[in-house]
């Protein structure tokens, strides 16, 4: 069966002050029915910008090449009608600040009826039920209420689980969620992670998940994707990636974050910064950062090679990477 | 071996139209010595950047004490700071708005470097600043916006140590920055605080990271430390049940996907608390005992605020799990 989105050899330009800057190179992936998959990586590696490009949001004048299809549609030949078909109803997107997602002055319910009205020609009846039906999904307490106060009056865990049932409204298949958790609290970031997961299990949405916490792509995912400098790295299930990975960059990411075991003192900085768009070194991205950089290393960018079964590598040195103790 | 920061029982009370009087901290005591790296954990809301800035001087407690030194730090006001309190200096969480976008580097590290030092000395402490953050000479002649997040907060860094302090307070000095300049800035300033033998109150949402870098970790929620102890003790056997729920909240890296704990509840709004124990309504061991505030029991090296920890409450309960 086909995977509900596939993406292929996406590339995408944006236009700059002295020239166009490639942003995205050569992305793949791919998220089946009811999967829950990870996107990783720093900042400017360019997974929002594949978020942007998967719901038609990109800044005008950038150039798209590669394909991305969702459900059998062709994302990237689309009109302004045709995403209008498909944003909400079929991909939806959770943003990371649910106070600058959500409309200040207009009432939850009203942000999330308007939704349903203008998709599913649904009346306002059915509409006002549909949403307390989503808030009670959400868990928000007391659903009736809550369709009656504004975004301020909830903590952020609350705006949050209400960004969520506003993308939920129109029943998509495909939730992209963009780094969801990252302004939130460990606790209250543990209740988002498991309603994704009841999500999944009660209603086979799929889930992409972006995040730059290694440890919220463990917990969530079960296929994971690297990303650095626009260009996914290492691809394969989450368990296995995290725990024994075959980039040099997948690893050194591992060995920068706090651990959580009786190891302590063990933070092990990544030396030097990510390039930025358009200044990437002509081999590979990661290579002046790189503990195992070879000569070959900078000739050329490594393809993304299978290596085993669902795992894949662009990296032509492929170190023995120790794995260190969680 | 005296406390080189000494916060005695701080209440932190603020006024608001419609809410009334919000207790933002509620009695908090907190020691730091030199050389030792204190973390300071809670969530968004339970106080933990009111406690930073009345420990710094930046607004005055409504109750209680902060001794720096042996010298009581009086709030700053329009006149400068006595010299002794020069030594007590803080990193803020936002390099983007802790530097002046319209002064050079080396113009801001020079404020800081003491009058003592004059003419070419000056140029050549803000070079030995630059180099102990691990940034090149050059900087000084730049601006804040040739710089990446982290390169900033190594320069905010070098601001804070321009005045040659005693002892940092760092209020969640890498939540802006990403995974991989986080581990630099966070060593950075462990590095700082072992060569200087400075103090450090290192302020953080992050339970792990502070569990990488703080020799004693104290827990707040809502206004008050629930629970003190030596960092490793208290991930290894917490004595207070929401020490355990941040715990169990933290995601971990594992071969199959294994969800984190959730915590029952939200947050109470401070101006709201709960009477007695303020994580009872979300606790689940929370039994009769609760009802009254649990004090803080030293436990032999630590301390935690919980009834379970009271021989004679304890004794008649039957634990939950």
């Amino acid at each position: 069966m086909a995977p509900l989105l596939d993406v292929d050899s996406l590339a995408v330009t944006l236009p700059g002050p002295r020239g166009p800057l490639p942003i995205l190179h050569d992305v793949s992936l791919s998220v089946d029915e009811g999967e829950l998959v990870g996107i990783a990586g720093e900042s400017g590696c360019g997974k929002s910008l594949t978020a942007q490009t998967l719901l038609g949001l990109l800044p005008a004048g950038a150039k798209v090449t590669g394909s991305a299809r969702f459900a059998g549609t062709d994302l990237l030949g689309l009109d302004n009608r045709g995403w209008q078909r498909v944003r909400g109803a079929g991909i939806a997107m959770v943003f990371q600040d649910p106070t600058a997602a959500l409309h200040p002055m207009l009432t939850v319910g009203r942000q999330l009826t308007e939704h349903m009205r203008v998709h599913l020609r649904m009346d306002r009846r059915a509409a006002t039920r549909r949403a307390v039906e989503l808030l009670d999904q959400v868990r928000i307490p007391d659903p009736e209420r809550a369709l009656r106060a504004y975004p301020h009056q909830f903590s952020g865990g609350m705006r949050q689980r209400a960004a969520i049932a506003i993308a939920l409204a129109a029943r998509p298949r495909l939730l992209i969620a963009d780094e969801p958790t990252t302004a939130l609290d460990v606790t209250v970031q543990a209740g988002i992670l498991a309603l994704l997961d009841r999500l999944r299990t009660e209603t086979g949405l799929a889930v992409a998940f972006i995040t730059h916490d290694l440890g919220v792509l463990s917990a969530l995912t079960t296929r994971g994707y690297v990303f650095y400098a626009g260009r996914v790295v290492e691809t394969g299930p989450t368990g296995a990636l995290l725990t024994a990975p075959a980039h040099p960059y997948t690893s050194a990411l591992l060995g920068a974050r706090p651990h959580g075991t009786q190891t302590v003192g063990t933070l092990r900085p990544i030396p030097g910064s990510p390039p930025a768009p358009g200044e990437a070194p002509p081999g590979c991205p990661f290579e002046p950062r790189c503990r195992h950089a070879e000569p070959e290393c900078g000739t050329a960018p490594p393809r993304l090679d299978p290596v085993a079964v669902d795992r894949s590598v662009a990296c032509v040195v492929r170190p023995h990477l120790e794995v260190a103790a969680r | 071996m005296s406390d080189l920061l000494e916060i005695s029982d701080v209440e932190v009370e603020y006024r608001s139209r419609g809410r009334g009087r919000v207790r933002a901290v509620a009695g908090v005591s907190l020691q730091v010595a030199s050389g030792q790296v204190v973390g300071l954990v809670g969530e968004s809301g339970c106080g933990k950047s009111s406690l930073a800035r009345v420990a710094v001087g930046l607004t005055p407690p409504s109750a209680g004490a902060v001794r720096f030194a042996g010298q009581p730090v009086t709030p700053l006001g329009w006149r400068r700071r006595p010299d002794t309190e020069i030594g007590l200096q803080m990193v803020f969480q936002n390099p983007y708005a802790s530097l002046n976008p319209r002064r050079t580097i080396g113009a801001q590290l020079l404020d800081g470097v003491p009058s003592t030092l004059a003419g070419a000395a000056r140029r050549e402490r803000v070079r030995e600043l630059l180099d102990r953050v691990g940034m090149p000479g050059t900087a000084a002649d730049r601006y804040p916006h040739q710089f990446s997040g982290g390169q900033r907060q190594r320069l905010a860094i070098a601001r804070a140590l321009a005045p040659q302090p005693r002892m940092i307070i760092a209020d969640e000095p890498v939540t802006a920055l990403d995974a991989s300049s986080q581990a630099q800035v966070v060593n950075l300033l462990v590095e700082l605080v072992r060569d200087l033998d400075m103090g450090m109150l290192f302020i953080s949402h992050d339970l792990a990271l502070v569990h990488e870098i703080a020799d004693v970790t104290a827990v707040m929620y809502l206004g008050r430390i629930v629970e003190t102890a030596p960092t490793r003790e208290l991930w290894r056997s917490p004595r207070h049940p929401y020490t355990r729920a941040l715990i169990d909240a933290v995601p971990r890296i594992s071969t199959t996907p294994a969800l984190p704990a959730t915590l029952a509840g939200e947050v109470p709004d401070p101006a709201n608390a709960p009477t007695g124990c303020r994580f009872r309504p979300r606790c689940s061991h929370a039994f009769a005992p609760c009802g009254d505030q649990p004090p803080t029991l030293e436990l032999g090296g630590r301390s935690a605020a919980c009834w379970l920890n009271d021989p004679t409450t304890a004794a008649a309960v039957v634990p939950a799990n």
